[in-house]
């Protein structure tokens, strides 16, 4: 086949690169490990700490094989009742009030300045760590669950805000526009032609964010706003770690019961 | 498709026939699940507020104009506190995530179910270990490592690494089940070794998620990763624990401030690049 | 050669898709193996490479028994088996380049591999291929910027790039559009020629395997129904493998086009059409 007129092919082959200028690869490859070096030589690791602590970690791996869950079960019962209800009440609150800021901030159907400030609310909330807006709910309306329903029921807006727009920005205009030429009002194409068409997701994301709402409750308890996460603070404040274990084993069994439950609840809507 | 009406709108629109959208029965039905849900909220309420002093509740928006009104104005001389910090925040979210992202490619391959050398054994296990990383939030993962390995940005790195694990694994080997089979027997039918039909038909097929999930994770850990001085852990939660602890209002909302930009920043870049691998 | 004796198949889902099928492929033949669909055609050709596990019965390829082998045997004796696919399956993300060298894979170790740096001579070689099937300009682009014309050509050069002893195609144009589907077909042919390569295709269209395979080999119900030359095939026979139907208008095709160029390739594929719409696919 090879004969003395057949074009000679080069016999070597590298792969272009996935950037094609080659100063900014290099800057780009340059500069990443220029910023990875910095960045692990700035940890300041105190290794005879460290040691010490293999020992309780050890301790710790000792409480999850062990858990204990009579000691404190009284503390734990009451943790796991507030975090479950603040859990639940923030959800059904918080969805409530999403779905107007949601249709607000869904361009296709909301006046500019309504558009801005429903924007603004969800920006603000997602901006903000659950932990950051609980120290301040707390300040303002003293320790306790409610302070910690204030938080999630916030928190739910801008999670749940945010991809209702989106939803409603992303729904088939056909639809609307079917609405629109029965010469129907604002009103009536928000009912009979976005409802119908968001309806089944709102119901998974809220149930989703149930399950978000019950987790982040485990931890809006450390700066005082109640739920399951005081209990474990105190327990690690003390040094119990078959307790804290038996905590931290309750809420992966809520997570999991939850997320079983809550892809059969969908499954089941569909 | 005829727009679909329920009897409330028939008020209004009187002309034409009236579509009904759900039978009597469902009807029926839809009101008892919401009666269902508001007796269930006014229950869970009720047990909620058992312990609630409302009398602070009241004076809730006295307390915060109060509290607003020693926020202002920011201490702007501050700031030059909050560098390092920030640099150990955004320094505890990539390097946490580049440590998550090592152990979680490999619990990714077990658990998914095209990948997995057992599906009866290896595969539960991978699943519990991506349940339990995701159940517990960073902040908790946060205190226990620094009751364990001490207070500082280490204990806010691995915290990170623990919490992203199980995110990025789950993804991941949702990637890995969609991958096209036909595509992985082409390679295999060349007789490639094991790992050249990993390296040659698979990870090409799950590399875009992968990076795009690695983004989407770092840009969360950015969030996390300013509070988790909170409880010790690192980074700028350290100032602002600080603050909080001496009522520093000012300072506090330097640091606000700080936390915000730098989350719309981190935001604004995973966008980016997503967009560029996409 | 490839000899297939009393090969049988049996899915885990109970599906019975073979059942005692032999017969020789001699060097240099190119076999077209027709059925309707769900004959086993595509059991029947996955089971020779192993892709899918016989159930019972022997294939051997020379002299090289490829159902006794083991895991490491296996991938030797896949070296020598080029396989085209019904829907090319190329790795989309790669490039055209990576898919042709990945014929090698049997040849190289994982790091030569990984860091694509093939031998010299398999590169050339890769080149040569691109160029043969009129893709040199396409060499770095991504699989997935390419038609599926272009597609097709590319699973032939990865297939041929592997250097090897015997060719399995699947349907090699049941994603093409007619004419495309004549220009793959008629290269696969040339190719097959100039090598001296014997090769299995896979063709649920009996004209285009009519004019372009020496022997024809019909399966129904995972049975061999019908094994001998293109002009035996009949409206009897063709009722026996796909059942009644008027057949006049196939079979008058075949000395139709038997001159069918590039130039005619539009009337042809017009002609393909009429067949198809009369409910042959
Ligand atoms: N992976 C599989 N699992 C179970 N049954 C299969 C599988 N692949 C094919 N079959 C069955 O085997 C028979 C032959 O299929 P196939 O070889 O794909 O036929 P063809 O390629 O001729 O259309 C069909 O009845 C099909 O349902
Ligand atoms: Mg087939």
């Amino acid at each position: 086949m090879t004969t003395a007129t057949a074009p000679a092919f080069p016999t070597t082959w590298s792969r272009p690169p996935f950037i094609k200028r080659a100063w900014l690869r290099w800057t780009l490859y340059l500069g990443a490990l220029l910023y990875m070096v910095l960045a692990v030589g700035s940890v300041e690791v105190n290794w005879m700490r460290v040691w010490e602590g293999l020992d309780r970690g050890l301790r710790f791996i000792q409480g999850f094989l062990l858990p204990d869950f009579t000691s404190r079960w009284e503390d734990i019962l009451i943790g796991m009742e507030e975090s479950l209800t603040m859990a639940v009440t923030s959800t059904v609150a918080g969805v409530a009030i999403s779905v107007p800021i949601g249709i607000g901030a869904a361009r296709n159907i909301a006046p500019l300045p309504v558009y801005a400030v429903c924007r603004a609310i969800i920006a603000l909330s997602r901006s903000f760590q659950e932990i950051i807006i609980a120290i301040l709910f707390v300040a303002m309306f003293g320790f306790g669950p409610f302070a910690g329903f204030l938080t999630l029921s916030f928190a739910t807006i801008g999670f749940l805000a945010k991809l209702l727009a989106e939803d409603i920005e992303d729904i088939d205009e056909s639809q609307a526009e079917a609405v629109r030429a029965t010469g129907a009002g604002w009103w009536q194409i928000v009912t009979y032609a976005i409802q119908p068409q968001v309806m089944p997701r709102l119901i998974g994301l809220s149930l989703y964010r149930l399950d978000i709402n019950f987790r982040e409750s485990a931890v809006i308890g450390i700066v005082g706003a109640g739920g399951v996460g005081a209990t474990l603070n105190t327990a690690m404040d003390r040094y119990e770690y078959d307790s804290a274990a038996a905590i931290l084993i309750l809420i992966i069994l809520i997570v999991m019961a939850a997320e079983y439950s809550s892809g059969y609840v969908r499954k089941w809507l569909q | 498709m005829a727009p679909v009406m329920t009897d409330t709108s028939s008020e209004q629109v009187t002309s034409g026939p009236v579509w009904r959208k759900r039978t009597t029965k469902q009807e029926l039905a839809l009101w008892l699940g919401w009666l269902v849900l508001a007796a269930f909220f006014i229950f869970c309420w009720q047990i909620m507020t058992k312990t609630t002093i409302w009398a602070f509740v009241y004076d809730a928006p006295r307390q915060a104009l109060d509290i607003g009104s020693r926020m202002v104005p920011p201490r702007w001389e501050y700031l030059p506190n909050l560098l390092e910090p920030l640099w150990d925040t955004i320094a505890i979210a990539t390097l946490g995530t580049l440590l998550a992202l090592f152990m979680a490619v490999p619990v990714a391959f077990l658990a998914a179910r095209n990948t997995t050398p057992s599906t009866r054994f290896i595969r539960p296990v991978a699943l519990l270990i991506i349940v339990s990383s995701r159940s517990i939030n960073s902040l908790i993962w946060a205190l226990l490592l620094v009751a364990i390995i001490g207070p500082g940005v280490m204990a806010g790195i691995v915290a990170i690494a623990f919490r992203s694990i199980g995110f990025v694994a789950k993804l991941l080997y949702e990637a890995i089940e969609e991958i096209d089979a036909t595509q992985v027997e082409a390679v295999s039918a060349t007789g490639a070794s094991k790992a050249q039909i990993m390296d040659y038909a698979v990870v090409p097929q799950i590399l875009p998620a992968f990076a795009g999930i690695t983004v989407f994770r770092w840009d969360i850990n950015i969030r996390e990763s300013t509070v988790l001085g909170l409880v010790g852990a690192g980074g700028l939660g350290l100032r602002l624990q600080e603050s909080l602890n001496v009522l520093a209002w000012p300072q506090v909302t330097i640091i606000f401030i700080l936390i915000l930009i730098t989350v719309l920043v981190s935001e604004w870049v995973s966008a980016k690049v997503r967009h560029a691998i996409i | 050669m490839l000899r297939l004796e009393g090969l049988s198949k049996v899915y885990g889902t109970g599906d019975r898709a073979l059942t005692d099928v032999s017969f020789t492929v001699e060097p240099g033949q190119v076999v077209g193996l027709i059925g309707p669909s769900g004959a086993g055609k595509s059991t029947l050709i996955r089971c020779i490479n192993r892709l899918v596990e016989p159930s019972a019965g022997k294939i051997s390829l020379g002299d090289l028994d490829i159902t006794q082998l083991s895991r490491g045997g296996l991938r030797q004796a896949r070296r020598r088996i080029g396989m085209i696919f019904q829907e090319y399956a190329l790795v989309e993300r790669l490039t055209v380049m990576e898919n042709v060298l990945s014929g090698r894979l049997g040849y190289v170790g994982f790091w030569r591999s990984f860091f694509r740096k093939f031998p010299p001579e398999s590169v050339e070689n890769a080149y040569r291929l691109l160029d043969r099937v009129g893709l040199s300009a396409h060499v770095n682009k991504r699989a997935d910027a390419l038609s599926g014309g272009q597609r097709q050509r590319v699973g032939i050069a990865r297939a041929l790039e592997q250097d090897p002893d015997l060719l399995l195609i699947d349907e090699p144009t049941a994603s093409l559009d007619p004419k495309t589907s004549r220009q793959i077909m008629r290269l696969i042919i040339e190719i097959c020629d100039e090598r001296g390569l014997p090769a299995i295709i896979n063709i649920h269209d009996v004209a285009l395997a009519q004019q372009f395979v020496q022997r024809i080999i019909g399966l129904q119900g995972g049975k061999v129904v019908f094994d001998g030359s293109p002009d035996e095939l009949d409206a009897d026979v063709l009722t026996r493998i796909y059942g009644e139907e008027d057949w006049s208008a196939t079979i008058r095709k075949v000395d139709e086009d038997a001159e069918g160029t590039e130039d005619s390739a539009e009337e042809i594929a017009a002609a393909l059409d009429r067949e198809r719409l009369a409910g042959l696919t």
